[in-house]
């Protein structure tokens, strides 16, 4: 293989390089436990694959998969058990995984909140549906001290449910109001806390109408609207963060007297020896000290071309060290690198954007004022018409509030959206919010990247009819050698076309050069043209290989990044919904006018910098555009930032991809379009929705500011009109059934059931 | 109407089993993993059942 390699090689599998022991906490029974997260779970065979490999390790005693969160865990008795093992049998698997750290990305708030929303639903269900068990028998004619006797019993269940599980919405409404506004909390608080006091004044003076049941229902149906758009937004969460790598959080450093020690990258310090490995990421910014290689800079910057580094060359954290091992000064920490620099332009981009206010905000500001001068003027009018009788005109005021109590508001997006949000994680679409999709649908323009985005970010060999398949075979019998991409590509070409490779002897590689072997005793040589000897041609631009022998003249290989297999489809089908596009790249230009000439994109731009693409962004902003942002690399976080909103594929940088509002896996760049697509749908069904909860306000408030609201017309009112919203939201489900096959995260991992297979 | 006094307290109680045993559920941790218990219901593996994660 590689035989310049000096040092200890890291292999990439292991996303996480450092000690595991931080991690470990202890178990019950004074066992040892840790939990990791794993990615590339997703099937029920990996679950049980792993779970048989490490309990089959010598001293776990339980392993147990999370297969909803990704997650796994270990519990072992012996405190002499190195729990390294367990990350390399995962890796020997096939599954790369890192220690899960309960207190970053809020996982702990998460899923405390939905437990409390779960059990707050579940009280409420319990009491409705006991107190309607009375409720019907008073309708049905319980009169006298039986009908006082039920009236108590649902007291005593409706207060305490009331007061336990109307908690998210008085606390929420509370903090409206004292910052001076009004939400949807407001009118729902009011209501279910009147129409509790109410009816308890009613069961104190032997009334004979109480509004209990219509008290606790409203809080069931709001917290199971709650509770939904709760579940989709923790669901997104832990999807994008399981897809977190730390590729570039630790780093080896090597010590003035040559010993080397795997450390956090927060640990780094300016000055600093770190070596890097190929095909690894750099954790801090540098200049290199020692060694040849070349680098990928594609996530950094976006340039698809790898180019050459030798001692001096500058290179920051996020790169892709390709060909040779290098020794890095470290030069820049934390406030000072690159990366930095690019957090500080996307929190600038975030405030100079407006802020998004969701569609149930915007709605619950016309309606909760409505909501509440309705009920003054029922009480207005009531008092003159029945000459200052306060006791029903009280009634009435408080019937219309529980009447116009927004129950089918509550659910109407929650339930669409969560449809929704199902229906795109089956197309390998993550959103990470309602408020994504509501931006998502109103988009007229869409910016995109093109490294990694528009492309895969893999450099393929241009077809060339002057290629004979005797040099490719010779070329990939050298390429086979090395990680260069270019080589890689050489190889894949072989393959595709089905050349076997020519075996060569003392192949070597030389980092930033090329590769040299022997053939038929002949020097053969494989690599840039300085290695090959030919002259240097600055205009091209592309990525180019030669192959060089004696007496032969050097044979080009040209290489293109190679477009997602849908994008030009996908990016006429988006025209011909009279979406803008617009290419947005930091390429170099003859790169990108060839992908613009080839996918019909009139609009583009090359050579642009993360400040330019930012800019250009928030011009399109100003002028009045809507615009979606799809992006991958650092160097677009802040554009992703300034979008309407943003996308990144699931291979992004991290900073990218945290930076986006929905992340999509998978080769296809239809991803795009189908989300587009469901997002347009999600918003129409929601304004359905809202249009059939008003419809049924116009319905029922005259009856209620008549005075004719018994509690049995709200009870079925409320619950048919939240049935049928609910009904209406699952058409989405319905209108995008025909899935295609889910797309896979593209990852170098083989199946499970292979290996299952392979290890049976 | 005497009935009532034993009706009403049955039903209640019957309500409050369901509530208990939903409660308890969730604390045990059944609500966790929906995914992976669909999938574990199919396994043929004879394996001793693994303890219950703690809540």
């Amino acid at each position: 293989m590689n035989c310049c390699a000096i040092g200890p090689t890291l292999d990439m599998a292991t996303l996480f390089a450092g000690d595991l022991a931080p991690w470990v906490t202890p178990g019950p029974g004074g066992s040892h436990e840790l939990e990791l997260v794993v990615p590339g779970l997703e099937s029920a065979e990996a679950m049980v694959l792993i779970e048989h490999e490490l309990e089959s390790l010598d001293g776990v005693e339980t392993a147990r998969v999370n297969l909803n969160r990704k997650r796994l865990s270990v519990t072992w008795r012996d405190p002499g058990f190195n729990p390294n093992v367990i990350t390399e049998k995962l890796r020997d698997c096939g599954f790369v995984s890192r220690p899960f750290d309960p207190s970053d990305s809020g996982f702990k708030t998460d899923d405390a909140e939905s437990r409390t929303l779960l059990k707050a639903v579940a009280v409420a269900g319990f009491a409705a549906a006991n107190i309607m068990l009375l409720s019907v028998s008073v309708w049905s004619g319980a009169e006298g001290a039986t009908r006082d006797l039920f009236h108590w019993i649902s007291a005593a269940i409706a207060l305490p449910t009331v007061a336990y599980a109307g908690r998210p919405f008085f606390r929420s409404a509370a903090r409206a109001l004292s910052a001076g506004q009004f939400n949807m909390d407001v009118p729902i608080s009011l209501a279910v806390c009147l129409a509790a006091l109410m009816s308890l004044y009613e069961t104190l003076n032997h009334g004979e109408v109480a509004y209990f049941d219509a008290s606790v229902t409203l809080l069931f149906f709001l917290l199971t609207g709650r509770l939904l758009d709760h579940l989709m937004r923790a669901r997104a969460r832990s999807a994008v963060s399981g897809l977190l790598s730390l590729a570039s959080s630790s780093a080896m450093v090597v010590s003035e007297n040559g010993t080397s020690q795997v450390i956090a990258a927060t640990g780094l310090k300016p000055g600093m020896k770190m070596l890097v490995a190929a095909g690894e990421r750099f954790a801090a910014d540098g200049t290199v000290a020692t060694g040849m290689s070349e680098i990928d800079r594609s996530l950094v910057t976006g340039e698809s071309n790898p180019e050459p580094v030798a001692c001096g060359a500058e290179v920051h954290a996020g790169m892709l060290n390709l060909t040779g091992p290098l020794v890095v000064s470290v030069s820049a920490v934390g406030q000072d690198t690159f990366l930095a620099e690019i957090i500080r332009l996307m929190a600038m981009a975030e405030q100079n954007g407006s802020r998004f206010v969701r569609l149930a905000d915007r709605l619950a500001r016309i309606y909760s004022p409505a909501v509440h001068i309705l009920a003054g003027l029922t009480l207005a009018g009531w008092l003159i018409a029945t000459h200052g009788d306060w006791h029903s005109s009280l009634m009435a005021a408080i019937a219309v509030l529980i009447i116009t109590c927004p129950c089918a508001l509550g659910l109407a997006v929650p339930a669409v959206q969560t449809v929704a949000s199902g229906v795109l994680f089956r197309h390998g679409v993550m959103v990470r919010d309602g408020a994504a999709l509501e931006k998502l649908s109103a988009i007229d323009t869409i910016v995109f990247d093109k490294t990694g985005t528009l492309t895969r970010g893999q450099l393929r060999l241009v077809d060339d009819p002057g290629l004979s398949p005797g040099d490719l075979a010779l070329a990939a019998g050298l390429g086979q050698a090395s990680r260069h991409p270019l080589s890689r590509a050489i190889c894949e070409a072989a393959r595709v076309r089905g050349i076997v490779p020519l075996p060569l002897s003392c192949v070597a590689e030389f980092p930033g050069l090329g590769l040299s072997g022997r053939y038929g005793g002949n020097e053969i040589k494989l690599g840039s043209r300085r290695w090959c000897g030919v002259a240097v041609d600055t205009t091209h631009g592309m990525p180019e290989f030669f192959l060089a022998r004696p007496d032969v003249p050097p044979v080009h290989f040209a290489f293109e990044d190679d477009m997602r297999p849908d994008a030009a489809e996908t990016i006429a089908a988006l025209a011909a919904r009279g979406i803008g596009v617009e290419i947005l790249s930091g390429d170099c230009e003859p790169a990108v006018r060839l992908a613009a000439a080839r996918l019909g994109v009139g609009r583009w731009q090359a050579s642009a910098m993360p400040q330019d693409k930012l800019k250009h962004v928030e011009a399109l902003q100003k002028a009045g555009h809507k615009v979606l942002m799809v992006g991958d690399g650092l160097n677009d976080a802040p554009a992703l930032a300034a979008g309407y909103t943003s996308m990144a594929p699931s291979q992004a940088s991290d900073v990218g991809r945290m930076a986006a509002d929905t992340v999509f896996l998978g080769e296809n760049l239809n991803s795009v379009l189908v989300a587009r697509d469901i997002a347009t749908a999600t918003q129409r069904i929601s304004l359905q929705n809202f249009a059939l909860a008003v419809g049924y306000n116009v319905l029922a408030v005259p009856l209620a500011m008549l005075g004719y609201a018994s509690p049995l017309i709200a009870a079925v009112a409320m619950s048919t009109s939240s049935i049928i919203v609910i009904a209406n939201s699952l058409r989405l489900g319905l209108l995008f059934r025909r899935v295609p096959v889910a797309p896979r995260p593209m990852t170098r991992q083989s199946t499970p059931l292979q290996l299952k297979r392979r290890l049976a | 109407m005497t009935i009532l006094l034993f009706l009403i307290p049955v039903a209640l109680a019957l309500g409050a089993i369901g509530l208990a045993a939903f409660m308890w559920s969730l604390r045990s941790g059944q609500y966790d993993d929906l995914d992976g218990a669909a999938s574990r219901i199919l396994i043929e593996e004879d394996r001793p059942k693994p303890p219950r994660p703690k809540g």
